[in-house]
């Protein structure tokens, strides 16, 4: 069982309070764009074994969407922001970098 | 290798069992294999099978990072049927089921397929219609399947509660060809062939990289060694996606926990598999009298092959309702395997952007059920560059929007 904090409304809950919403930061493609930029933004993921940025909605409290960076091998939360955000903030990657000194950083 | 039979259980009765061998070795990789196949689950091995029955290729080797069948292999809930919508999936599952009809003897090996019947329960309104689409859907592409009403489910399964408030029963998907086996006896029976053939089966090899020149795989790096190959296939469920970046491309896969349990066991009082799609529960009783339940897997990544609490407390509070004796009776054990999901839930079995190189991965939750058809279609794919039930499941058709719905069409239980 995850524990999230909600970055909207600093509530602190078991994950069966928020719902989620797959891999953050993906750049948008749309008309106009070429074949491969729209398969990889529709369907191709990093699906990495390790750190993962992923969208989650506090569903059962304040309704807003967020980030949370998360280990995908030990569930370890490094921490949580609002997803008004084009790449984790500095803060998060420090964060991670000095938990996970391997991490290859965000790219 | 010497075969299995009435008479040697026989002749080694008579000399106290001493004269069994090993039903596969653990040979040295060599230098080189025609075929390697990373994966040593079903899936793998099947593929591995049919590459030499089927084709003559028998210079292959079969290589895993643990044990054979440790992974999602060992860890499913046996369920085999084919009762499937789309005209690609009904194809290969449905293959697949005719080929687990007469595996043991194929094999020499029990897998203890048993065709027990399964029955999908409609209980809403929208999954019964839905149901009836499929029973016809089925009929066209020569699938065996019946839809049945509350009192048929009844006599069938005298244990469930059709009139449950929140869950009635109000008819059933029933495909009394489906059934179970013994899911390890299947990777293990695949394995026993496949040495048979003169094949190596290399457990505790964990592969570090692929090595190519020219966009044409030759090489796969592995903790035991680099073992070079002039043809590569990727079977390995959950780490698809880590496979696939050490050759170079990315897979519209994503992983994620499922799992299951089993209760203490109890006398038989079950003889079918029941699934609950609606509540994302299903439950059968093992040979062992353990019943034997999955429930829905988890809604983000994940790796470490547990599962959450809340979703067995889900599955089994809705199985509850629906199966009213089952609440008394304490979980034995509970275990988690990580399911590759494609966004159309279908599998993938491709060529890939590097020469040589093909991949089976995106079972998702229903992989066991498909191990020989897959492994037959991958077979094919790998030694000839293209395979009729194959061709429809290339990874390429989500670029080309040629998706294999199942995700809509089977609820959520695969």
């Amino acid at each position: 069982m995850l524990l999230l904090t909600c970055p909207h409304c600093g509530v602190t809950a078991e994950e069966t309070e928020f719902a989620p919403g797959g891999e953050a930061h993906l750049k948008r493609f749309g008309p106009g764009s070429d074949d491969d930029a729209f398969e990889a933004y529709m369907f191709n993921r990093k699906n990495p074994m390790g750190v993962h940025f992923e969208r989650w909605r506090h569903a059962y409290g304040c309704g807003k969407w967020f980030i949370a960076a998360r280990c995908t091998v030990t569930l370890e939360v490094f921490g949580t922001y609002p997803a008004q955000t084009t790449e984790p903030p500095a803060g998060i990657v420090e964060t991670i970098k000095a938990k996970r000194p391997e991490w290859e950083g965000y790219k | 290798m010497k075969r299995y039979s009435a008479f040697a259980i026989f002749r080694e009765a008579l000399r106290q069992h001493q004269g069994w061998t090993e039903a596969w070795p653990s040979p040295e990789p060599r230098d080189r294999y025609d075929v390697v196949i990373v994966g040593a689950g079903g899936h793998g091995l099947a593929t591995a099978y049919y590459l030499g029955k089927n084709h003559g290729i028998t210079n292959v080797a079969v290589i895993d990072k643990g044990w054979l069948g440790g992974g999602n292999t060992g860890r499913n809930t046996t369920i085999i049927r084919s009762n499937y919508l789309q005209d690609p999936s009904a194809a290969i599952y449905e293959k697949s089921r005719s080929l687990y009809e007469t595996l043991s003897q194929d094999l020499n090996y029990n897998i203890m397929f048993s065709p027990r019947g399964v029955m999908m329960l409609a209980q809403t309104e929208h999954e019964k219609r839905g149901y009836l689409r499929t029973e016809r859907a089925n009929a066209l592409q020569g699938v065996d399947t019946r839809f049945i009403g509350p009192a048929e489910v009844k006599k069938l399964v005298p244990i469930i509660n059709l009139d449950g408030p929140r869950y009635p029963v109000l008819g059933a998907l029933w495909q009394a060809r489906a059934g179970t086996a013994r899911h390890d006896a299947v990777a293990w029976g695949y394995a026993r062939a496949c040495s048979a053939m003169g094949m190596h089966v290399i457990e505790q090899c964990a592969v570090t990289g692929v090595e190519s020149a020219g966009g044409q795989v030759t090489a796969v790096n592995t903790t035991r060694g680099t073992i070079g190959c002039g043809k590569l296939g990727i079977v390995v469920a959950g780490h698809s996606g880590k496979l696939a970046d050490m050759a170079g491309f990315r897979l519209p896969v994503e992983s994620v926990a499922l799992q299951a349990l089993v209760s203490e066991p109890i006398k038989p009082c079950i003889d079918v598999v029941v699934m609950a799609n609606t509540v994302h529960g299903y439950m059968s009783q093992s040979d062992k009298g353990e019943m034997v339940i999955g429930g829905g897997a988890d809604g983000y990544n994940n790796y470490t092959q547990r599962g959450s609490w809340h979703h067995i407390e889900e599955t089994v509070r809705a199985l509850c309702e629906t199966f009213p004796m089952i609440s008394r009776l304490k979980m034995l054990r509970q275990w988690g395997g990580i399911v590759d999901m494609t966004g159309d839930r279908s599998p993938i079995i491709s060529k890939t952007p590097l020469e040589g190189c093909f991949i089976n991965c995106g079972w998702g939750t229903g992989g066991f059920k498909a191990i020989p058809g897959s492994g037959w279609a991958m077979a094919e794919l790998m030694a000839k560059g293209n395979a009729p039930l194959a061709d429809a499941f290339s990874m390429y058709r989500f670029r080309e929007g040629r998706f294999i719905d199942e995700s809509v069409a089977a609820g959520v239980a695969h």
